[in-house]
């Protein structure tokens, strides 16, 4: 389904962003790996299904502008030139806003917002000289929805709401999509680290009445970024089990 | 005078339009063509001719032709 694709993750070394990962190489993309955890990054890409030209991993910290920079200048100087960008690096950090710290006010804007904003932009270029491409970007059901004790987490995610839907409307001229996708309570990392308290409530809002797997939001990655949504621009869409908020 | 006439023409295939409409002077929306979706065309364009790589901060800038012509010539491109 992705032959012939070059797709960049960010925060690929876990979680959503790993379960991407794969099921873009097993589709026979070729995937560049890119996060902190450059270790594990370099363990994926072997245990990752093979592409003839081989997968890439780079160090990318989406908080330092110079980190990225860095990353999209190598890929161009080697004329490597993506079709599709996965914003999925981000972080979660509960707290009422009354509690909540200053420099996680900052750390958590500039991971989920700014963090999505500087790859996106500076991929633009490929995207730009191929004609085409589809940027998907993490949102939430927190951002879709809001939360108690998320306030900092769910308008971080708002915000990629209206990143997604402006940035679809400026690109889509250029037959550039760009889709979001909500994921609702994944079993990842990230929620296994949330307040006791909340992650019962949230397990016992869900529909489905079981955890979403990274898979699931992979798979709508998946169609997202496959021509099966070639039509489709500016859209949120719900991966969540039909979860309540 | 090479790149002079290159430049012309990566302009005017990024632009759609006619070699003979540009000019030193053209400026950024100074004519439909060269709107804000045409403007990122052009960069590609002129970043795949001259085989460089533009900053956002001179994306910018790039406000005529002869700013281009400027930014080429800083990143190397002899005029």
């Amino acid at each position: 389904m992705l032959n012939n694709k070059i797709a960049l993750i960010t925060g690929a070394s876990k979680g959503i962003g790993k379960a991407i990962a794969e099921l873009f190489a097993a589709n026979g993309a070729r995937v560049i790996l890119t996060g902190r955890d450059i270790n594990a990054l370099q363990q994926l890409a072997i245990n990752l299904p093979s592409h003839p030209e081989g997968h890439l991993t780079f160090h990318m910290d989406v908080t330092n502008i110079i980190s990225i920079k860095d990353v999209f200048d190598s890929l161009m100087a080697d004329k490597i030139y993506i079709d599709i960008l996965v914003n999925n690096a981000g972080i979660m950090k509960d707290a009422t806003l009354q509690m909540v710290k200053p420099e996680i006010i900052s750390e958590i804007y500039n991971t989920n917002v700014i963090g999505t904003i500087n790859p996106t932009q500076m991929a633009l270029k490929s995207f730009i000289r191929k004609r085409g491409g589809s940027i998907i970007n993490l949102s939430s059901i927190i951002g879709t929805n809001g939360n108690l004790g998320q306030t900092i987490y769910g308008s971080s995610k708002s915000a990629i709401i209206g990143f997604t839907k402006s940035l679809s409307k400026e690109l889509a001229p250029l037959n550039i999509r760009v889709n979001a996708i909500a994921p609702g309570f994944i079993d990842t990392d990230m929620t296994k680290n949330m307040d006791p308290k909340f992650y019962e409530k949230n397990l016992n809002s869900i529909g489905m009445k079981r955890l979403g797997k990274p898979d699931d939001v992979a798979k709508v990655a998946l169609f997202l970024a496959s021509n099966l949504s070639s039509y489709v621009t500016g859209q949120i869409i719900g991966v969540d089990g039909g979860m309540i908020i | 005078m090479e790149n002079k006439n290159k430049l012309y023409q990566s302009f005017a295939n990024a632009l759609n339009i006619e070699i003979s409409q540009i000019q030193d002077n053209l400026a950024y929306q100074s004519i439909p063509e060269w709107d804000s979706i045409s403007h990122m065309i052009l960069i590609s364009q002129l970043e795949e001719d001259f085989d460089v790589s533009i900053d956002t901060e001179d994306v910018i800038d790039m406000s005529s032709v002869e700013k281009a012509q400027e930014i080429l010539s800083k990143l190397g491109v002899q005029f």
